[in-house]
Formats: C-alpha cells, sequence, structure tokens
C-alpha cells in the first residue's frame, strides 16, 4: 500500500522535474513511468490522453489525477499524485522568478533551450511512436484497416486546418460506435 | 479591491482559467494574459512576458508555472500558492470524477464506450504526430539537425534498458546546448562569456 504511494511519488518527481517543452513532450516520460512499470495498459494511457484532451486543464496534472486514483483506489493517491507533479516545478520556478534579472541573462538557460528544442521534437516523436501499437489500431487486418484510416484522417484534419482537436476526437468516437 | 482579497482573487481567477481551457499551457497563456494584464490590470504586459520567460524555462507544466510567478509577484509564496491550487483545482476535481465513473474497466466491459474508445485512439496518435511536424518547424530543424529528434525518438522507442529513458536525452539536449553556445561565444570573440 504504501509502497504504491512511494513509487507514485518517485514517478511523478521525475515526470515534474524532467517535463520540458509542454505537455505532448512530457507524454513519453509519463508512459515510461507508468506503462513500462506496469501500472497501467498502453491502451489505457491513451484512453487517459484522449480524455485529457476532452477536459479542461493540463496533460500533466490530469494523468496524476487518473493514474494515482487507478493505483491506488484512493481520492488521497490522486490528490498526493497531483501534488507530487507540480511540486518541483513550482520550487524551481519560485527560486527562479527571485532571480530573474540573473536568470535571464544565464548563459546556460539560454544554451540548454537551444538544446533542448531538437531534444523536444524527438520526444514527442517517441510518444507517437510508443502508442503505434496492436491496443491502439487492433490486432485484426480489418480493424488496423479501419483504425489507420481513422488516424491519417484525423491527422490531415487536425494539421491542415483550424478544427478543434476536442471535435476530431468526438467524431472519431461516433466513427469507431458507427463501424465497430 | 481590498488588499486582503487578492489571495481569492488569485484563487478564483486562476480557477476560472483552470476550468475553462483546453489543452493546456499553450493554449492558456493568451487566457490569462487577458485576464491578468487587460482584466484585472495587475501586471503591465511587459513584466508578464519577462514572468511568462521565466515560467517557460522550468521544468513542469506551463499553466501551472505562469500562476506561480504571476501569484508570487503579487502577493509572494501564499499568493503562488493561491494561484497554483486555483489552476490545478477545476481538473483535478474533474479528472477525479472521471476516474471514479470511467475506470478501465468500464471503458474495456461497456459495448458502447468500447467501441467509441477504438475510434478514439488512432486519432490521439493523430495528435501527437501533428505537433512532432509543427514544433520541428519551429524549432528550424533541418537536414543536418533532423539526426537528433530521429536519434531520439528512436533510442526511446527502442526499449533498451537504460538507453530508452527519455531523461537522457533532456540532460544530454540540455548540456549539448549548454556547451555548443559557450563555443559559439567564444567564436564571436568572448564578449558576452563572461556575463555570468
Amino acid at each position: 500500500m504504501i509502497e504504491n504511494y512511494l513509487k507514485l511519488i518517485w514517478a511523478y518527481l521525475k515526470i515534474g522535474l524532467f517535463g520540458f517543452g509542454g505537455g505532448y513532450a512530457m507524454l513519453s516520460l509519463i508512459q515510461r513511468e507508468v506503462v513500462d512499470s506496469g501500472w497501467i495498459t498502453s491502451q489505457m494511457f491513451t484512453d487517459i490522453v484522449a480524455i485529457s484532451q476532452m477536459t479542461p486543464g493540463p496533460i500533466g496534472i490530469n494523468s496524476a489525477t487518473y493514474i494515482g486514483y487507478v493505483v491506488t483506489g484512493s481520492v488521497l493517491g490522486s490528490l498526493v499524485t497531483t501534488l507530487t507533479v507540480v511540486l518541483p516545478p513550482f520550487i524551481l520556478t519560485l527560486i527562479a522568478s527571485h532571480y530573474i534579472e540573473h536568470h535571464r541573462q544565464s548563459p546556460f538557460i539560454k544554451g540548454a533551450f537551444m538544446g533542448l528544442r531538437p531534444v523536444v521534437v524527438g520526444l514527442i516523436a517517441s510518444a507517437a511512436l510508443l502508442l503505434m501499437n496492436s491496443e491502439n489500431f487492433g490486432y485484426e487486418i480489418q480493424e488496423r484497416v479501419i483504425t489507420i484510416g481513422i488516424c491519417i484522417a484525423s491527422f490531415c484534419v487536425v494539421y491542415f486546418t483550424r478544427v478543434h482537436p476536442i471535435l476530431v476526437i468526438i467524431l472519431a468516437g461516433i466513427t469507431g460506435l458507427l463501424v465497430f | 479591491m481590498a488588499m486582503n482579497n487578492l489571495y481569492l482573487q488569485l484563487f478564483l481567477t486562476f480557477s476560472k482559467i483552470g476550468a475553462f481551457t483546453f489543452g493546456g499551457g499553450w493554449a492558456m497563456i493568451s487566457i490569462i494574459q487577458r485576464e491578468i494584464v487587460e482584466k484585472h490590470k495587475w501586471i503591465a504586459l511587459d513584466e508578464f512576458l519577462d514572468l511568462l520567460a521565466v515560467a517557460q524555462s522550468m521544468p513542469g507544466i506551463l499553466a501551472v508555472n505562469i500562476s506561480v510567478v504571476i501569484g508570487d509577484r503579487l502577493k509572494g509564496i501564499k499568493g503562488s500558492i493561491c494561484a497554483a491550487i486555483g489552476t490545478i483545482l477545476p481538473s483535478f476535481l474533474m479528472i477525479l470524477a472521471i476516474a471514479i465513473f470511467l475506470t478501465p474497466d468500464t471503458i474495456k466491459n461497456n459495448e458502447i464506450v468500447s467501441r467509441i474508445f477504438k475510434g478514439i485512439r488512432p486519432a490521439v496518435v493523430a495528435l501527437i504526430i501533428a505537433p512532432v511536424l509543427t514544433t520541428a518547424r519551429s524549432a528550424g530543424i533541418n537536414w543536418k539537425t533532423v539526426i537528433i529528434p530521429v536519434a531520439v525518438a528512436l533510442l526511446i522507442y527502442s526499449k533498451i534498458p537504460y538507453i530508452s529513458n527519455p531523461i537522457i536525452y533532456i540532460v544530454l539536449g540540455a548540456i549539448g546546448g549548454y556547451i555548443y553556445y559557450m563555443r559559439s561565444l567564444l567564436r564571436q570573440g568572448g564578449k558576452e562569456a563572461n556575463d555570468d
């Protein structure tokens, strides 16, 4: 019981501390901690991302709240996990804002962010790659044809138009309901 | 407005932002700016942009980091706690309710929900592929530098123990970027190199 809490805290401390580059870039980090450790399946992880997209709030918070509850089965676990993911950045941001002039001039911050930019692209790509599996696209060929079709169509809509991602998810859900 | 109400104001303003913005950090910035700079006039625009730069350069959740710097600027640490709790609370309560009622078993065992999610999952993957391309463009990735994101993505995907840990590449990227930056400064004649 207490072991679950400690593992959650350790996982979400890392996620909070190394979560650079926004929600999508954090996905591969979250995935590594919660899917690879066997807490949830890759399919459940994808579902959490979907739920997170459809509800307000940042994905880092949403995943912590959901996984904290699923792993411990209690509201307390959910609360502890959510607070854990914001604690390290809370402290660091507070310190940085007190040394704002120093911070702005810092060659380390400037250089580090230049180096992080291409890495963030790779982090997001790895999250996409890790989710391209049978759990999300189906095991049978007919199912795969449909899911790959949904994926390509959704990509085109999101990338080439200004349609909101929530609408894309809703349409994909309706498609799923009709064809499966 | 009475000063002792500012804590409450911070909490309420950020919980409104937290409750009504979909999509996290970047989507939130313009709404936070509207509330903080234009509506409440708590902070001038140039200072807001400075604070935003600090929030962006720190790890974690951008929306929370912004609320921390603004709360701290207005009311110190207590202010930043009020603002951060405001940002977190709405999504925490909403996701908690979903976690209680829409458990993984419900998704699997309810036929209708299960069919809906079968359609949603490939769309979620598409939603993650799209920002790969948009961030690659904004990061100025070219044929020479594309090796970095490709190598990072494949090494993480490889699932090889230790090698596949994303933290390695975040640390390497930061250190590598710093070394590269310092070297380019030195090559320019070292004018700014001894700033820090």
